[in-house]
């Protein structure tokens, strides 16, 4: 019998959607053991009935369900505790719906503060925050965790669609889901050659040295070239042609599969791995920005009204 | 009394919307809503972030068209600093800019649009979707499962990353094109465009034919149009000037630095969305079906309606039978699917072009920045409509305020009133199914919103 699967997205961009789908050809040959019963990307089941009569949210059982996205409006609550209700196994796919992601940065805000300036931008007209048929903001953003229980975490941002193929393919067969636990730099096939003559890191204002026809392995760490670059403290697994996906466009980290250490803070291990290696943290100049992809579960905090 | 009619969630759409059918005390509509359900704020959360990360922030306000958000956000960061790219940097941003809208145009057609045509508008909803297009023509879904990803992943190879991208920086570029990579490109390329000239025949003969009566009828409403081009009146998806059109054809062309003195956005208390609309037009904002005020659409159709002719020789011919059959501005909603395919042959052939010009391998491809304060906009066209990047930063470069206009919210008030356009003629007396609620939806899947 087919496998039945439920995906749902709350607080995000869909672009963990598109990583499904960029499993790409072995997608096709996976759907046939699987049934999708509720995907709103791809297919049109409702919450209320196929005609909207219905009066309570309602999903299908599913034997798997995955979940993109965190949790920042009442909507997206009740569509979670629907999803945990009716799945057997719960996944939450993507660094929003396992740390917060990037829109947990608004957690340094006061929510309805940070709503009425959103509203009033130069081309706004004068309005009040919409608050008709429109869910009602939560507090601040939370990872999934922080609301029910969660089987499988497949962080990334996007997450790498190899996993999200292997972990389907791992439940179908009744196998142990494998992921990466090492860190982006355990990865990285870049040149380095120990503690460097770098004090401060730069901003990414200008390109790493390396030569273009040479292949990723002849470039130097872009860490000891002086850039802040987040691997050391990051969850491996966007490597997919050799190289961390950034550093094949010559890039440094900014820490989009959230912390290597479980339950770790990207910020406070950054500053403490920069520290180890006689680098001033202080010349990072926008620390909160170091837990932009992991700030739910308390670790960006409001700030105080600066009035 | 009268009742309320549910579509919840509006589904084969990106992002979260529910739409809200009011029937009298006869059945017949009253009103309907859009609503519009999410908000994130990047507009705030992007305060205080040192401008050049930016870029790789505002990516993530959509998966499906990152690119845009990546490159508009670039070009404000560029206007701020004051930094001009370099030719290389420049022709690099825009390869990647129209590679990405052919995926986004594959996708959108085959994987959300077309299982109302090729299944069928009343169909049941557990078929009608791309997994029952794999299994009533499984050589077409492979086809396209193929060419969508042979489109990410020539963008994955070549930037590192296809969703959320990085590869776009201030100055520039952070990577050059090697040559072997150019040969690589231009070969997959050439594949993308025999695809493309066959969808647009495979869509007139198995869609648009065939579904002429309903494209000339369902969700059809008449507004002005928003789009870019260049010097000499030529589709632009990269730069170039903002075109507005009024629903009489006359227009007026503008820097998009200048938006504010052309558009302005209204809210509605029941959708989180903003609503941009004409203000040059100094009629104000209304969704009244038979006298809009202020209301003009972006997206393909509106890409297809300003542009006096398309630079590239399949597009143009496509453009001129479209344009034979429709003139313009063509108004017909479901002819956004039309307008989709004929600019992914013309994003096929840009790619190209922009490909088969050595000098894209320029390895001087990131020009010297400095931060500082200044205020810059950046404008691209994403799949959905003219999207503007409006940010101010301090002596630090680091961003003060931000103003975003994202390509989909230009639509939010068309939609609105073609989900109203199209209940009203389908809902009548108390009667409605389920076909007639997907043929509600259907007048809003056509905008890709």
């Amino acid at each position: 019998m087919a496998v039945r699967i439920a995906e749902e997205w709350l607080h995000s961009c869909s672009g963990c959607e598109i990583a499904i789908l960029n499993i790409g050809e072995p997608l096709v040959e996976l759907l046939s053991a699987l049934e999708f019963v509720h995907i709103p990307v791809l297919m049109d089941h409702k919450y209320y009935g196929q005609t909207g009569e219905g009066k309570v949210l309602d999903i299908p059982e599913a034997d798997v369900g995955i979940v993109s996205g965190g949790v920042a409006n009442e909507e997206h609550l009740e569509v979670l505790e629907e999803m945990r209700k009716k799945c057997k196994i719960l996944i939450a796919l993507g660094t929003c719906a396992t740390h917060g992601g990037l829109p947990a940065l608004m957690n340094n805000w006061d929510v309805g503060e940070a709503h009425k300036q959103i509203y009033q931008t130069v081309t706004t007209d004068a309005c009040t925050v919409p608050d008709q048929k429109v869910p009602k903001p939560l507090d601040r953003v939370y990872a999934l965790d922080e609301k029910v229980k969660i089987d499988l975490m497949i962080p990334g941002c996007p997450p790498n669609s190899q996993h999200i193929a292997g972990a389907i393919l791992a439940l179908l067969h009744g196998e142990e889901v494998k992921l990466p636990t090492k860190s982006v730099c355990d990865t990285c096939p870049t040149v380095r050659k120990g503690k460097g003559d770098v004090k401060k890191v730069r901003r990414f204002l200008e390109n790493a040295a390396y030569i273009a026809e040479e292949p990723i392995d002849k470039m130097r760490c872009l860490l000891e070239q002086g850039f802040m670059c987040m691997g050391p403290v990051t969850l491996a697994g966007c490597a997919k042609r050799g190289a961390p996906s950034c550093i094949i466009a010559r890039v440094p980290c900014r820490g989009c599969f959230g912390p290597v250490r479980k339950g770790g803070n990207q910020m406070l291990d950054m500053m403490n791995a920069l520290a180890s290696n006689g680098i001033d943290f202080k010349s990072v100049i926008d620390r909160k920005n170091l837990l932009r992809f992991s700030g739910a579960h308390g670790l960006i905090k409001q700030q105080r009204p600066t009035e | 009394m009268g009742k309320v009619l549910t579509i919840q969630p509006v589904t084969r759409i990106e992002g979260h919307a529910s739409i809200a059918i009011e029937l009298d005390d006869n059945g017949n509509v009253k009103d309907t809503k859009l609503h519009l359900m999410s908000l994130r704020g990047f507009e705030k959360f992007i305060e205080g972030r040192p401008a050049e990360e930016v870029p790789r922030i505002v990516n993530r306000i959509c998966g499906i068209c990152p690119w845009m958000h990546h490159l508009a956000s670039v070009k404000a960061v560029d206007a701020c600093f004051g930094v001009t790219p370099t030719p290389a940097g420049h022709k690099l941003r825009e390869l990647c800019q129209v590679m990405a809208h052919i995926n986004d145009k594959i996708l959108h057609f085959f994987f959300l649009a077309a299982p109302d045509f090729v299944i069928g508008p009343d169909s049941d909803y557990a078929v009608r979707n791309v997994i029952g297009i794999v299994k009533a023509a499984p050589e077409l879904a492979q086809q396209v499962v193929k060419m969508r990803q042979l489109g990410q992943m020539m963008l994955e190879r070549f930037a590192g990353k296809a969703i959320h991208p990085i590869a776009g920086v201030t100055g520039g570029f952070a990577k050059p094109m090697t040559e072997p990579e150019r040969v690589g490109l231009l070969r997959d390329t050439q594949t993308l465009l025999d695809f493309a000239v066959y969808a647009l025949d495979f869509a007139k003969n198995n869609v648009f034919n065939k579904y002429l009566d309903v494209i000339s009828k369902l969700g059809t409403i008449t507004t002005g149009f928003l789009g870019t081009v260049d010097d000499n009146g030529a589709l632009r998806i990269y730069d170039g000037k903002l075109r507005l059109m009024q629903p009489t054809g006359e227009y007026v062309d503008f820097p998009c630095s200048e938006y504010t003195d052309y558009l302005a956005e209204h809210v509605e208390p029941w959708a989180y969305a903003k609503m941009p609309y004409a203000k040059s037009w100094q009629e104000g904002f209304s969704m009244d079906l038979d006298q809009p005020k202020g209301i003009y659409r972006s997206n393909t159709l509106a890409r297809i309606n300003v542009c006096d002719h398309i630079a590239t020789p399949k597009a143009q011919a496509a453009l001129e039978e479209f344009r034979a059959k429709f003139g313009r501005p063509a108004q017909f909603t479901l002819l956004y699917h039309w307008a989709r395919l004929i600019e992914l042959v013309y994003a096929c052939e840009r790619t190209i072009e922009l490909l088969q010009d050595k000098s894209i391998t320029d390895p001087n491809i990131r020009a010297k920045v400095e931060p500082k304060a200044g205020r810059g906009v950046g404008c691209v066209e994403a799949p959905r409509g003219s999207l503007i990047h409006d940010y101010t930063t301090d002596d630090n470069g680091c961003i003060v305020s931000a103003n975003l206009i994202v390509g989909t919210t230009h639509n939010i008030a068309p939609m609105n009133m073609s989900v109203k356009q199209a209940a009203t003629m389908l809902i009548k007396d108390g009667v409605y199914d389920q076909g007639m609620l997907n043929k509600v939806e259907m007048a809003v899947r056509a905008y890709d919103p």
